[in-house]
C-alpha cells in the first residue's frame, strides 16, 4: 500500500524532471565523424579519383549492393560506373573497412530519405566529393608500388629505386 | 420536452465524446511528461490536434470482420459499450440545472446497472471474436467483473446511506457540510479501485493485457470498432471521475469559481489521477485481483457499510 503510493509519487516527480528526448528536425544531435551514414567517394590529395575499382568493396558488401565496372584510363584504373542501391544498403562500413584506398567512406549524414524508390539508387556522379574525407593526406599512388604516369617504380613514398640487375656496382 | 433539455441530450454525447477524443491526446502528453519525454506535440499547437489526426486516420481505415467471427454480435459488441457509457451520463449532474435527468430518483442506481451492462461489451467482444486472445481478454473480464461488481456497489452504499438518498441531486447537496470523502475515505478508497477496473484502465486492464494477449478482447477488431472500444474507454474514465467527483468531492460545490468550473475541475484532477496510476503500477495478475477484491475489499466495504449505519443510528437516537 504506502510502496504504491510512494511509486505514484515518484512518478509524479518525473513531471519537474530534464526530458530526454531530442526535438529532431530542430534539434540536430550531435553525431561524431565516424558515424556510418551516406556513403561518398573521396579524391586523394591532387584531386584524382582515389578509387581504383578493385572491386573489394562490392564482395565485401553483405547485402550485394554495391555494383562498378572497370575502366582503363591514363595508365590507372577507375570504375566506369559506381553504384550503390541504398534501398539496400545497412550502414554496416564493411565496404569502408574493405577499401585499400580510403575511396569509399561513410559520412555522419542520415537525411536521405526519398519517395520514390528508385532514387535512393546513387550513380556516381551522386557520390563523388571533391575532397578527401577522412584522411586528409593519404593517397593510394603515392604509397603502392606500381608506376602512374608521373610516377617512376620506386618513386613511391618509403620505397627505394628498384635493383638494376645489370649493374656489377653494389 | 423543452428546447433547452432537447438541445442537452443533442449536445452531451458530443461533448463527452469530443472530450474523450482530447483525453486520448491529454493522456499520451502526460505519460509523455512523467516518463521524461514529449508526447505527441506536433500537430496543431502542443500537438492538440494529434486526436483529430488520429481520428480522420482510424475513420478511413478498413473495418474488417474476421470471417470466422459471430457477425452479428461482433458488430454490436462495441456499440453496447459505446451506449453504456454514454447513458451513463444522463444522470450526472454537472450543476443544479445542467446535466439531462440530474435528479432521477435512482441516479446512482441506474449509472450502476449501466456499468454492469458495460461488461457485457467487453465479454461479447471477446466471445464472438471466436480467437483464443480475444476469449482470454473475454473471460478475464468477466473474472474482473464479478470480483469488482460486488464491492462497488457495497462501497456506494455509505454516501447513500449518509446521504439517505439514490438521488444525484440530493447526494451533492448533501455535501454541504463536508465533502463524502471525509467520513467516507473508506469507500472512496475502495471505489476508486472499482472504478479503475470499470474502466479497464491499468493497472486493472488484465481484459486487454496487451503484453500478453495481444490486444485482449478487442484483438481482432479494426478501424472505427475499435475506435468505439478505445473512446468508450475513454469516456468511461470522464463518467468514473465525474461519478466520484459527485459522490465523494462535493460535486458542484466551491468557493468564488462557478460551480460548472468547479465541477470540471474536480473531474480534471480526477482524469489526471487515472493517468497518473497508468504511468506508475504495474499490472497484476488476475488472481490476485480477485483475491484483492473478494478477501479483501468487499470485507473492507461491508466493514465501511456497518460502521457508517452505526454511527447514524447512534446520531439519530
Ligand atoms: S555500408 Fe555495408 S551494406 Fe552499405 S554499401 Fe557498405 S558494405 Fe554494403
Ligand atoms: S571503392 Fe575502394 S574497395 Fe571499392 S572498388 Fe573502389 S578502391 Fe576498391
Amino acid at each position: 500500500m504506502l510502496d504504491t503510493l510512494r511509486t505514484l509519487f515518484l512518478t509524479a516527480l518525473h513531471a519537474f524532471h530534464r526530458r530526454a528526448t531530442v526535438q529532431y528536425p530542430e534539434q540536430k544531435p550531435y553525431l561524431p565523424p565516424r558515424y556510418r551514414g551516406r556513403i561518398i567517394l573521396s579524391r586523394d590529395p591532387d584531386g584524382a579519383e582515389r578509387c581504383v575499382a578493385c572491386n573489394l568493396c562490392a564482395v565485401a558488401c553483405p547485402v550485394d549492393c554495391i555494383s562498378l565496372q572497370k575502366t582503363e584510363a591514363d595508365g590507372r584504373w577507375y570504375p566506369e560506373y559506381f553504384r550503390i542501391n541504398f534501398s539496400r544498403c545497412i550502414f554496416c562500413g564493411f565496404c569502408e573497412e574493405a577499401c585499400p584506398t580510403y575511396a569509399i567512406q561513410l559520412t555522419p549524414d542520415f537525411e536521405m530519405g526519398e519517395y520514390a524508390r528508385p532514387n535512393l539508387v546513387y550513380e556516381k556522379d551522386d557520390l563523388l566529393i571533391s575532397g578527401t574525407g577522412k584522411y586528409p593526406d593519404y593517397s593510394f599512388y603515392h604509397v603502392a608500388g606500381i608506376p602512374v604516369p608521373g610516377k617512376d617504380r620506386g618513386a613511391s613514398e618509403r620505397e627505394r629505386p628498384p635493383v638494376d640487375l645489370h649493374s656489377l656496382l653494389p | 420536452m423543452t428546447y433547452s433539455a432537447f438541445f442537452t441530450i443533442i449536445l452531451t454525447p458530443l461533448v463527452i465524446l469530443g472530450l474523450a477524443t482530447v483525453l486520448t491526446w491529454v493522456e499520451r502528453r502526460l505519460l509523455g511528461l512523467w516518463q521524461d519525454r514529449y508526447g505527441p506535440n506536433r500537430v496543431g499547437p502542443g500537438g492538440m490536434f494529434q486526436a483529430v489526426a488520429d481520428g480522420t486516420k482510424i475513420l478511413f481505415k478498413q473495418d474488417w470482420i474476421p470471417p470466422f467471427a459471430d457477425r452479428g454480435v461482433f458488430i454490436l459488441a462495441p456499440a453496447i459499450g459505446m451506449m453504456t457509457v454514454l447513458l451513463s451520463f444522463a444522470v450526472i449532474p454537472v450543476t443544479m440545472g445542467m446535466g439531462i435527468a440530474g435528479d432521477m430518483n435512482v441516479g446512482l442506481l441506474f449509472v450502476l446497472g449501466m456499468m454492469g451492462l458495460g461488461v457485457y461489451a467487453v465479454v461479447l467482444a471477446g466471445w464472438s471474436s471466436n480467437s483464443k486472445y480475444a476469449l482470454l481478454g473475454g473471460m478475464r473480464a468477466a473474472a474482473q467483473m464479478i470480483s469488482y461488481e460486488v464491492f462497488m456497489g457495497l462501497s456506494l452504499l455509505g454516501v447513500v446511506m449518509m446521504a439517505g438518498s439514490f438521488n444525484l441531486h440530493d447526494i451533492v447537496a448533501a455535501q454541504a457540510g463536508v465533502w463524502f470523502i471525509i467520513p467516507q475515505c473508506l469507500g472512496f478508497g475502495v471505489f476508486m479501485l472499482a472504478g479503475i477496473a470499470q474502466t479497464h484502465r491499468l493497472p486493472f486492464d488484465l481484459p486487454e493485457g496487451e503484453n500478453e494477449l495481444g490486444a485482449g478482447f478487442h484483438t481482432e477488431y479494426s478501424g472505427m470498432k475499435f475506435g468505439m472500444f478505445f473512446i468508450a474507454e475513454y469516456a468511461g474514465i470522464v463518467l468514473v471521475s465525474s461519478l466520484v467527483t459527485t459522490l465523494y468531492l462535493g460535486g458542484w460545490r466551491g468557493p468564488f469559481l462557478p460551480p460548472a468550473m468547479w465541477f470540471a475541475l474536480k473531474t480534471g484532477v480526477m482524469i489526471i489521477f487515472f493517468i497518473l496510476l497508468r504511468a506508475s503500477l504495474p499490472r497484476p495478475r488476475y488472481d490476485q485481483l480477485m483475491a484483492l477484491g473478494w478477501k479483501i475489499l468487499l470485507p473492507l466495504s461491508l466493514l465501511n457499510v456497518m460502521a457508517t449505519g452505526t454511527i447514524l443510528m447512534l446520531r439519530a437516537s
